[in-house]
């Protein structure tokens, strides 16, 4: 009998611990579902980790501004790539360069132009998803950004654009999201990794628990890129009962930096 | 009258205005002042609900009008009749469809009407209103208040002490800007072209996406108290609850820096939404701020079920404009400055 009983403990054990690393933890969690019977993704969401510096393994370094000090230094973070690096072609790399070395001047960011994909997904602002089954809106935070997720009128984007054109549909517990009719001025980070506008992305956003979705995305550009590369990362709901987008309108705090040389001199 | 606008006019306007007509209430029925009047059905209209219950608004709208804001001096009634706005509709077609004289500011700018962005191209619901304002009945804002009146004049002193209209990017219009179009507000009114809106209800939330400049509003339902006093937004804080078939929305911590109007920031915004028909929402807002006007006052736009999608206005983006108008007025100032050093010491 307890022989029996012991065995049994070692196999519920071994089945657990397969589960376990065949990472199917996240595949058996079942989302709560929306009235027509999709997984519900609605809520707001953020990334919590350091790849809006850089997408790459990076160590912490000083603010490109001297004024900053330490509040606006780049806080080191581990690669969210599969496989740890960017498959940059031999120019594209070399621009990638020359783009770190200008990012005070080129970063979209810093001007307030929108974030593209995936960009807008882990910057360091809560976005919103309001889901219905034609349409999956997502809100950004930053410059008030916004996605249409077109679920059931799929087409090819109409004209090139800052956040792409998204067509989406339901694999089970994903909602699987294919985007393109991208412009080629956006970036992946503050670090100058960018695409051109022959990018390709999927996204894969799973419900893993109540609270947290675990986000993939596989990028392709043969333009830039030797081949397709993947990124991934939780993210996590944001559980305050007071939790909203709040305004920002970054505009306003762009204009003296953009316009500022072009103020009507006090001697003329 | 060029092919266009005949093209416009058999293709388009004629039948629309027969769609207006049969979704309108004979002007008669709609005499009396208030909510219930401009769109009001012969029988009510029940808006289908969303699966949480809500009343369903949801779809693309446009809010385009030809009415204006405040009645006109010269119109002295509160309604047209059914054929008297049908004939200001065409007028307005026919004049966004004049062929522009060749060389001239407007002929370089924007075709509207190629492009489909004029009024009269697009979904307009036929207001039968003289004026969107209904409140006060002479359908005009109402006196400014002393306070008011103050603010105003010392609006226009702070302008002009900013100098000339292009002498920084600070003294343009918002709307140039890229920052908030004027007419997008909260409260949400019409302009010239590109008058798209599309509705999403979610479980506790209405969404309202605005295609100018990308704006959302994405309204809670749950009660929850307005920001604190002391945090201001451009399109402040906005709270919704349903009355029956109808939206209201509450939005309060404005800033000064929009001033629609010339309101305050303590001006307090309630809008009501209400789908009178399948096609038809009727947008109504009431502004309350006595540091401005001497009472409230109340106006309504209808809404027209449109066709989609709407596209991403990538205005700040693209500024193309703004930056040419600066660095134009630079380049006037300078070839001003080297024709006055010419005549001063000529060679």
């Amino acid at each position: 009998m307890r022989k029996w009983l012991r065995l049994a403990v070692i196999a519920s054990l071994g089945l657990t611990l397969a589960v376990i690393s065949a990472g199917g933890q996240t595949r058996t969690y079942r989302a709560p579902r929306t009235a027509d019977g999709k997984p519900n993704f609605n809520g707001i969401w953020q990334a919590l980790n350091e790849a809006y510096w850089d997408i790459e393994a990076h160590a912490a370094a000083p603010s490109p501004v001297l004024e900053l000090g330490a509040a606006h230094a780049v806080a080191g973070g581990l690669s969210i790539i599969d496989g740890g690096t960017i498959p940059y072609k031999p120019l594209a790399l070399a621009k990638k360069r020359e783009n770190h070395a200008n990012r005070l001047k080129l970063d979209p960011e810093i001007k307030c132009y929108l974030p593209g994909v995936p960009r807008a997904n882990y910057m360091p602002y809560p976005f919103q998803v309001i889901q219905g089954p034609k349409y999956i809106m997502m809100i950004y935070t930053f410059a008030g950004a916004v996605r249409t997720i077109y679920m059931d009128e799929h087409k090819e984007a109409p004209a090139d654009s800052w956040m792409g054109w998204s067509n989406g549909h339901w694999e089970g517990e994903t909602l699987v999201v294919d985007t393109t009719g991208f412009n080629d001025q956006t970036w992946f980070d503050r670090a100058g990794n960018f695409h051109s506008d022959a990018l390709h992305i999927v996204e894969r956003y799973t419900a893993a628990s109540p609270d947290h979705l675990q986000y993939e995305a596989t990028i392709e550009d043969p333009n830039v890129f030797t081949r397709p590369w993947k990124i991934s990362m939780p993210l996590y709901r944001r559980l305050e009962k007071t939790a909203q987008i709040m305004e920002f309108r970054c505009v306003e705090f762009v204009e003296e930096l953009i316009y500022g040389h072009l103020r009507k001199k006090p001697s003329q | 009258m060029n092919h266009r606008f005949l093209a416009l006019m058999g293709g388009f306007v004629v039948p629309a205005a027969v769609a207006w007509l049969s979704t309108m209430p004979v002007a008669g029925q709609a005499r009396s002042t208030g909510a219930r009047t401009n769109g009001s059905q012969a029988k009510a209209y029940t808006a289908p609900r969303t699966p949480d219950g809500q009343p369903d608004l949801q779809g693309i709208w446009s809010n385009t009008t030809i009415t204006p804001l405040e009645r006109p001096k010269n119109v002295t009634k509160e309604f047209f009749t059914a054929e008297e706005a049908l004939e200001a509709a065409k007028r307005v077609a026919a004049e966004e469809n004049e062929q522009t004289e060749p060389g001239t500011v407007a002929d370089v700018h924007y075709d509207f009407t190629q492009f489909g962005l004029d009024r009269t191209q697009g979904a307009m619901a036929l207001n039968l209103r003289t004026s969107l304002i209904y409140d006060p009945p002479d359908g005009r804002l109402p006196p400014l208040s002393a306070e008011g009146q103050r603010r105003a004049a010392e609006r226009a002193a702070a302008r002009k002490s900013r100098g000339g209209p292009h002498d920084a990017v600070q003294n343009e219009p918002l709307g140039s800007r890229c920052i908030l179009m004027d007419r997008n507000g909260p409260p949400m009114l019409g302009g010239a072209y590109n008058n798209g809106y599309q509705i999403m209800q979610a479980p506790g939330y209405v969404m309202i996406l605005t295609e100018m400049l990308h704006d959302v509003r994405i309204i809670p339902l749950d009660g929850r108290p307005h920001l604190p006093p002391n945090v201001r937004q451009w399109t402040g804080s906005y709270r919704g609850r349903w009355e029956g078939q109808t939206l209201v929305v509450e939005t309060t911590n404005l800033t000064d820096k929009f001033a629609f109007q010339g309101a305050s920031e303590n001006m307090r915004l309630t809008e009501r939404f209400t789908r009178v028909d399948e096609d038809t929402l009727r947008y109504q807002f009431t502004v309350e701020d006595p540091a401005t006007w001497t009472k409230p006052w109340s106006a309504e736009v209808l809404w027209k079920k449109d066709i989609g999608p709407l596209f991403e206005h990538a205005c700040h983006e693209g500024n193309y404009g703004l930056y040419n108008t600066l660095v134009g007025a630079r380049v006037e100032e300078k070839r001003a400055a080297e024709e006055a050093a010419k005549k001063k010491s000529p060679k």
